[in-house]
């Protein structure tokens, strides 16, 4: 099979007019982990993270922002859940549930 | 529609009105001085006024995009933005009906005055045009806000420098924005900056009216109240020349200077503006939601 690279291309090229994809994280207090929060379109840094305080900060108490390029983002495959995460869920001597944990430890 | 269809006919730089008269024994806070003569009953109160409408109507303009923003992020932006200075006006205008101790409230002052009794410079009512023209426009006055504010806050009514300190937080964001705006449409494509660059020529005209000082605002500077904008002017440029070079941009001649919006003489533009802003103040007076 052969193809014709130099005609008829827009079906491909032309799909996506939007720009590139950015991931926010937002963080709500000091020390507190970033959460993603969800996503916007720009064309710079600067861009994502104007869109970024304006979509998912404008409410609310958050005290720092990340964005980070969508593609840049490595992510498991749904097909691999089994194997990446099943053997964790039947041996209860993995999980740290038989410490006591000291009053006043937060955020573990 | 370009902002070409914004510039009126009107507009010849006088000043009209000397009202120098009433200004003596102003204190700033007191209590409002009963007219004497001119067409300044309190000046503090229309210095107020000045500062509040210009954020009111500038506000309502960019609440117009609202749903048409040209991609969905930035259309929340405009609408954040709307709703900052329609804030910091509904402050002020409260402050000014306060001191004008007449009972008018932010909202008898919003939606129950006319045209002729608004204060706001011409450039924030001039209808929105597309989109780099209300970029370049909100550009060219958030440049300016950050500095007045940056002055309020030092301002020696207690009042005022509170609501500046306030808002001079949001002032600066703005001005981040709409300068990587200003940037990314003049140094974008042929077509981004061609439009920034026919914006940027029709509303610099309208940016003269922003650093021009009468009584009042020589007045409310001697007290201490207010800003000396006419001092302010190399600082702008200061910024103005900066991301206009970024953007590839330049800064249009000069010649002509429409003005007359602090003293209530306005395009034709407003006075529709406020039909669509004030008709449901108008048609359901007091109604609450």
């Amino acid at each position: 099979m052969s193809i014709d690279t130099t005609s008829q291309a827009p079906t491909t090229t032309v799909s996506d007019t939007q720009w590139t994809l950015w991931e926010v994280f937002t963080q709500e207090g000091e020390g507190a982990p970033h959460e993603h929060a969800g996503s916007v379109h720009a064309t710079t840094a600067e861009h994502a993270m104007q869109n970024a305080r304006d979509v998912y900060a404008r409410r609310g108490k958050v005290v720092s922002l990340w964005v980070v390029p969508t593609e840049s983002i490595v992510a498991s495959a749904p097909g691999d859940a089994g194997p990446l995460f099943d053997p964790g869920n039947d041996k209860a001597y993995r999980h740290p549930q038989f410490y006591k944990v000291p009053r006043g430890a937060r955020g573990l | 529609m370009t902002a070409s269809d914004a510039i009126p006919g009107g507009g010849n730089g006088d000043r009209g009105t000397g009202n120098a008269g009433g200004l003596d024994g102003w204190v700033p806070g007191a209590a409002p001085s009963t007219a004497t003569s001119g067409v300044v009953e309190n000046p503090l109160v229309e210095y107020l006024l000045r500062l509040g409408d210009d954020r009111l109507v500038l506000g309502h303009r960019l609440s117009e995009w609202c749903g048409h923003g040209p991609i969905l992020e930035e259309d929340i932006a405009l609408a954040n933005i709307a709703l900052d200075l329609v804030g910091q006006a509904a402050l002020l205008l409260k402050l000014a009906g306060e001191v004008e101790g007449k009972g008018r409230s932010e909202d008898t002052l919003a939606y129950f005055r006319d045209a002729i009794e608004f204060r706001n410079v011409q450039l924030v009512e001039l209808p929105n045009g597309d989109f780099a023209a209300t970029i370049v426009r909100q550009f060219l006055f958030d440049a300016w806000d950050v500095l007045v504010l940056e002055k309020l806050t030092g301002a020696s009514n207690e009042a005022l420098a509170g609501i500046a300190a306030k808002a001079l937080k949001e002032a600066k964001y703005h001005l981040r924005h709409s300068a990587e705006w200003v940037r990314m449409l003049g140094d974008g494509t042929p077509e981004s900056h061609e439009r920034a660059q026919r914006a940027l020529d029709e509303l610099w005209p309208y940016t003269h009216e922003l650093f021009s000082m009468d009584d009042v605002d020589a007045q409310a500077a001697a007290n201490g109240i207010g800003v000396d904008v006419g001092a302010l002017e190399p600082l702008w440029r200061l910024t103005v020349d900066r991301v206009l070079g970024d953007a590839t941009l330049s800064v249009p001649g000069d010649g002509f200077a429409p003005r007359g919006g602090r003293v209530g003489r306005h395009t034709e533009h407003l006075g529709r503006m406020l039909a669509d802003m004030q008709s449901l103040a108008r048609a359901h007076p007091g109604a609450t939601w």
